[in-house]
């Protein structure tokens, strides 16, 4: 099993405070706390993305920009609640709800329309009742319960693309599960590399567990086209891949929700018996509720329903119940026509606003004399810009310039506005010319 | 790092838990089909199934004394008006970010000054914001399992059967020590001194703080005594539940002696706290883990690693249930106001169980009930066997779980004659003691 380096280290400091420990644990007969169990531990390493803002709250520069975890700011670099988001809650205050514990599994209308959302109602599966799933903490927890899912019936290993979401690395390493990475992106051209990323999927062995971003992959933004998941989708049928998807951004990348469900549809419609996580925390602005969904394709609905009830048994002693406040909100936008349409509206609100940040930024980079090519940011889906600067360039900007963006060179385009964009450009442009 | 390896796994409530390794030698056209086929249905929850039968009973008389969650005199869920109060402030002002990894740092204060008390040493505690008591005990499990040098945890007999679920699949060895002497229906506190005793140098002890589940019986301070000497003897590692702050006697601070005591002395321990049942927040999961420190510094060497786990489960917690705790408790009247509903809840428990006694002598029950009155919190633990609650279920639709625990929340005036002569029936002429 290869394990990542961060898991090394865990397993350095523990067998290092074991070994002193026993020696230690004689040795004193008080209960003083200089006896203390944890006093040989040493400081985990920061998250990239998360500690980011740690670094950035400690910067006084006035003219400060933060452009690195995933969230939605308007106009003015604040952030933003839907307003559909807030009449629902109004609804859900006037309803004069008790906070009772809800299943396992979470809300079961939550999870019937948000599985909706995604497979589309006039899915066949849809239709012949074999889609089921839970209600997830996020991204992440669905992730985590599908890892250790997976791990518990039989599976030792997951491909994911290089690069991914950096958490994919240690949750699927926690759930026990040994990651393993396809090629996905060429640096070099700031593109897809789809002829190695096809070479890579056909050596996988057959069952193996293979992860794809549904849409505006995460952190390079390039997707591939329709004619290229076509492709996959026929080689990882022919190969026995068992194809797992990650969907945060479903409604956020196009503005349009149902374009951006094309790769998950056409795989169902192909035939896989597909497994899925979603996200609510972008579309619908809901990332502190921590709502998601996690589900599989069976090939009957009492299969379905059987992986259902493995998933229960993950979910209960991490967390026994998920939390009712998100899947209520959503619910209550999804089960109203005219607050579905708000909701639309106001997800391709902001989808075109990152858009349009896109456009203003590769203009101002010309516009302060860069002569590279930025093509790949305008022509990058989703939240973030993959922008090629190295890890150097990205010290530099932090240092010189007060611009926090991930050590990889992903930059949130939701954190830029049209009054920072021209400063952002220009420590762009100065940290790589 | 855990195995999932292993082939079966046998828990409390008798279940058994098979994994399977199904094959992934399909043929290729056939691949898809394969992928879910050999997955075995899994077992229901004790609890949580039982309180989905009660769901789908249709009886008129059915009664709900099955899962710990308080009812008012009408048996209806109570959402305390301080909460309600709480949720309308914040309508307007909160936004909807994500929080820290380690959650809502303003929560996580006033959550372990509740706690720990007013005196206590906050920076030299590393806490973390959790999903209620369960995600407390996996965060904390799971903590001991990559970080203490034991591996071996030790639970009371009974306990809540959740537990030897959390800790063995953070790769914990799971065993139990004595607690409740089930031949007087009292706590067994020579097999508990004895079992603390055998146990190997340094084990983890999950205490509960107050109110201990499922049975009410909680050690007297001079039983505490006894037990803290053992364990210092022995440099165990003390691991409290608290789930029943203010709920159980009505009084928060009176509620956390316990575990107040022990940090005051010095003891390294560790705290999961869950605010379900005190602030009646059960469905938002709202809860903490904290792990006493030697001194600040060692505090932020434990927060680093908290985070290292909590990041890759669920990245950050959820903030609809942290926020009200906070806007309750950072707000005086609210405050105020909060304390005398957690106690009326209290309360009107306590009446319960007194009454239930009286009913059941009234109904002409010859049993010794002394026990029922004598507990304390939630839970009546009556001393009735298996059997005995399949007939209440089968017969009498009242749904309880199969050790013999009633919810006396669950208990009102329209159904207390009605589930004391229940109780007669099945135990008239019959043992509510065994060996």
């Amino acid at each position: 099993m290869i394990l990542p380096s961060i898991s090394r280290s865990v397993l350095r400091q523990h067998s290092k405070a074991a070994a002193r420990y026993a020696t230690n644990i004689h040795a004193s007969r008080t209960m003083a706390t200089s006896s203390s169990p944890w006093s040989q531990f040493e400081m985990a390493p920061t998250d990239p993305i998360v500690g980011l803002n740690e670094i950035y709250n400690k910067d006084d520069f006035p003219s400060k920009v933060i452009v690195g975890v995933g969230a939605y700011r308007d106009d003015l670099g604040k952030p933003y609640v839907l307003p559909c988001v807030r009449e629902a809650e109004q609804i859900l205050m006037d309803k004069n709800l008790d906070m009772e514990y809800t299943g396992i599994a979470g809300e079961p209308k939550f999870v019937d329309l948000a599985l909706k959302f995604v497979y589309g109602e006039d899915s066949v599966p849809i239709q012949e009742n074999r889609v089921h799933g839970v209600q997830a903490l996020s991204g992440t927890g669905g992730l985590r319960v599908f890892g250790e899912l997976m791990a518990k019936h039989g599976h030792k290993h997951i491909y994911v693309p290089n690069p991914t979401w950096g958490n994919h690395i240690p949750i699927f390493t926690n759930s026990g599960l040994e990651v393993r990475k396809y090629r996905y992106y060429d640096a070099e051209s700031s593109d897809l590399d789809f002829t190695n990323m096809m070479k890579d999927i056909k050596d996988m062995p057959k069952g193996s567990l293979i992860l794809l971003h549904a849409c505006a992959h995460n952190p390079t933004g390039m997707d591939p086209t329709m004619e290229q998941w076509k492709e996959m989708s026929e080689t990882i049928k022919k190969q026995g891949l068992v194809p797992f998807f990650d969907c945060a951004y479903q409604g956020f990348a196009s503005g349009d929700p149902v374009k951006d469900a094309s790769s998950v549809r056409m795989f169902v419609e192909d035939g896989h018996l597909i497994s899925m996580v979603q996200s609510f925390s972008k579309n619908f602005g809901l990332y502190g509720q921590r709502i998601g969904a996690l589900s599989v394709v069976g090939a009957d609905e009492d299969e379905a329903k059987r992986v259902v009830s493995q998933m229960k048994m993950v979910i209960r002693p991490m967390y026994s119940n998920p939390p009712r406040q998100g899947a209520r909100i959503v619910t209550t936008i999804l089960e109203d026509p005219r607050l579905t349409q708000d909701f639309l509206d106001q997800c391709r609100g902001m989808a075109d606003r990152i858009n349009l940040m896109r456009t203003l930024l590769q203009d101002k980079l010309a516009e302060a004399g860069s002569t590279k090519n930025w093509d790949h940011i305008t022509k990058q889906i989703g939240m973030f810009a993959y922008s090629g600067l190295n890890k150097d360039q990205v010290m530099e900007m932090r240092e010189k310039h007060h611009v926090y963006c991930t050590a990889d060179g992903r930059i949130s385009m939701a954190g830029v506005t049209s009054g920072n964009v021209d400063y952002i450009a220009n420590a762009i442009h100065d940290v790589s010319k | 790092m855990k195995s999932h390896q292993s082939a079966l796994t046998i828990i409390l409530l008798s279940c058994v838990l098979t994994t399977t390794a199904f094959s992934a030698t399909a043929s290729s056209t056939e691949a898809s089909t394969n992928v879910w086929r050999d997955v075995p249905p899994g077992p229901p929850d004790a609890i949580l199934g039982i309180a989905q039968a009660f769901r789908e009973c249709t009886a008129e008389n059915k009664v709900n004394v099955c899962v710990g969650a308080y009812r008012d005199e009408k048996g209806q869920p109570w959402v305390l008006p301080s909460v309600r109060s709480a949720e309308e402030i914040m309508l307007s002002s909160e936004n909807k970010e994500y929080l820290p990894i380690e959650g809502d740092a303003a929560f996580v204060n006033k959550a372990l000054r509740f706690a720990y008390g007013a005196n206590a040493p906050l920076d030299r505690i590393a806490g973390v914001q959790t999903l209620s008591g369960t995600g407390a005990c996996r965060i904390g499990g799971e903590f001991l399992s990559q970080f203490y040098s034991s591996k071996n945890i030790l639970v009371p007999d009974p306990t809540w059967g959740n537990h030897h679920k959390i800790f063995k699949e953070c790769g914990l060895t799971v065993g139990t020590y004595r607690y409740y002497d089930r031949s007087t229906n009292r706590l067994d506190l020579q097999g508990m001194l004895e079992d603390l005793r055998n146990a190997p140098d340094g084990s983890t002890i999950l205490l509960h703080a107050c109110a201990h589940n499922p049975t009410g019986c909680d050690p007297t301070d001079e039983q505490w005594d006894q037990l803290l000497d053992v364990i210092r003897q022995k440099q165990h590692l003390i691991f409290f539940d608290s789930a029943y702050q203010g709920f159980a006697s009505g009084d928060a601070e009176a509620d956390a002696k316990a575990l107040r005591r022990v940090m005051d002395a010095g003891y390294p321990m560790l705290l999961a706290q869950s605010f379900a049942k005190n602030f009646g927040l059960y469905g938002e999961r709202c809860g903490t883990l904290s792990v006493v420190c030697h001194d600040v510094a060692q505090k932020d060497i434990l927060m680093s690693q908290l985070k290292c786990i909590v990041r890759p489960m669920y990245s950050s917690p959820p903030k609809h249930g942290s926020s009200i705790v906070r806007t309750v408790l950072s707000d005086e009247k609210l405050t105020q106001q909060y304390y005398q509903e957690c106690a009326s809840m209290a309360d009107r428990i306590q009446t319960m169980r007194q009454r239930l006694v009286q009913a059941l002598q009234n109904v002409g029950s010859s049993h010794d009930w002394s026990h029922i009155s004598e507990q304390i919190g939630m839970f009546a633990f009556t001393g009735m066997s298996a059997e005995m609650c399949d007939t209440l279920t089968d017969q009498y639709n009242i749904f309880l779980t199969r050790d013999g625990r009633i919810s006396i929340a669950g208990l009102n005036d329209d159904n207390l004659g009605y589930v004391a002569k229940a109780i007669h029936s099945v135990t008239d002429g019959k043992s509510i003691t065994s060996n």
